[in-house]
């Protein structure tokens, strides 16, 4: 979890449970999605957009080390990101891709095997408690995903293990 | 929880490296039973790692790998991964004459297959650890995915992380001859798990 903005790569990649912010012309990645869930929050006007990469629904009510890993936390946190650099809540934009279900459910697993859908169901809940518009979404299935935010054309591109790569 | 923010003691990383050796000796000799060959382990790793790092152990979180994955419960939470790649996974099926389609991916035959033969593995691992610690340990059914090995192994640490922010990794390479079936187990015990682990083991915190 960082806040300051870096200027040197490209790409930013985010880790599993981390969160950041980019200006364009840089843009943001995170790799290998399974049911974690990669929220990117973003305004076209100031050329802003930070990523989250969210592992579980919501924190534990005290003693959370790591804000960015839970859906609630982590959504309230990168707003609070977007707005300290000048962004108005209004303006911000939102997509999100991941949230799979990577093996079938069965039995006792089930409810672990479910994080996916229940992690997407908890990032559109924290959104419409800040009013933020979900612009884009590409979410549940069963297949692995890595994205990158271009910030410029606001353009998540979504890369699967075996079914090639596409943008919205 | 002890283990959580600190680093695992000497003591601690040697036992569950241990725990790993023999666990993965079972599961070797398991696989040279299925394929009639002599099949190798390497030395384990155990210790506690971020979550990035336990893909970059199989070569980075896009990789894609087959894995089969195992819950744990009973005297010991957490979860359980053989990874293979997908190369790896492709010759066993071979080795298994089972004929394998030249295609991407896998059909449901050789899915079902390698879920099978990861059943069969980790559970030679995992009896081998129960034997050695007297923990009575439940699995669930396998499950198995063909995809990026950062995507497969995420259950694994939402399984483990929702009390701390990195895994402990028991990880061990077992492959036949010439590397050509090479695969990871990956033991990742829920953090909650580590204390009566470690007491069963005869180790102290």
């Amino acid at each position: 979890m960082m806040s300051t903005i870096p200027v040197s790569s490209e790409v930013v990649r985010v880790g599993i449970a981390q969160g950041n912010v980019v200006r364009a012309p840089q843009r943001i990645s995170t790799t290998g999605l399974g049911s974690c869930v990669g929220l990117v929050l973003y305004d076209e006007g100031q050329k802003l957009a930070g990523l989250v990469h969210i592992m579980l629904p919501s924190a534990p009510r005290e003693n959370v080390t790591n804000v960015c890993k839970y859906a609630d936390t982590g959504t309230d946190w990168l707003v609070s990101e977007l707005t300290a650099q000048g962004v108005s809540l209004a303006s911000i934009r939102a997509k999100m891709a991941g949230g799979a279900q990577m093996f079938a459910a069965t039995g006792q697993a089930s409810e672990v095997m479910r994080v996916g859908p229940r992690n997407v169901e908890a990032v559109r809940e924290a959104l419409a408690r800040h009013g933020i518009p979900l612009f884009g979404s590409d979410v549940g299935g069963n297949a692995g995903r890595t994205i990158e935010f271009d910030v410029r054309t606001e353009t998540m591109s979504v890369r699967t293990a075996l079914s090639g790569t596409y943008c919205f | 929880m002890t283990s959580e923010n600190s680093s695992l003691s000497e003591q601690q990383q040697d036992v569950l490296r241990e725990l790993g050796n023999v666990g993965a000796g079972h599961a070797a000799t398991a696989l040279s039973v299925l394929l009639g060959q002599t099949v190798r382990m390497s030395v384990t790793a155990a210790r506690l790692c971020e979550f990035d790092e336990i893909s970059e152990v199989v070569g980075g979180a896009e990789v894609p790998v087959v894995g089969i994955f195992l819950q744990l419960n009973g005297g010991l939470h957490g979860s359980m991964f053989l990874l293979l790649p997908l190369s790896s996974a492709r010759q066993l099926l071979r080795h298994l004459h089972l004929p394998v389609d030249s295609e991407e991916g896998l059909s449901d035959l050789e899915m079902s297959a390698l879920a099978e033969v990861g059943n069969i593995l980790s559970g030679s691992y995992l009896t081998a650890i129960a034997e050695m610690s007297s923990l009575v340990l439940q699995l669930s059914v396998p499950a198995v995915a063909l995809d990026m090995a950062g995507a497969i192994l995420d259950v694994g640490f939402m399984l483990s992380g929702d009390v701390a922010d990195r895994a402990i990794l028991i990880n061990t390479s077992i492959w036949q001859g010439d590397r050509s079936v090479d695969g990871h187990f990956f033991m990742l015990p829920h953090p909650e798990s580590m204390a009566p682990l470690f007491a069963a083991l005869g180790c102290s915190l």
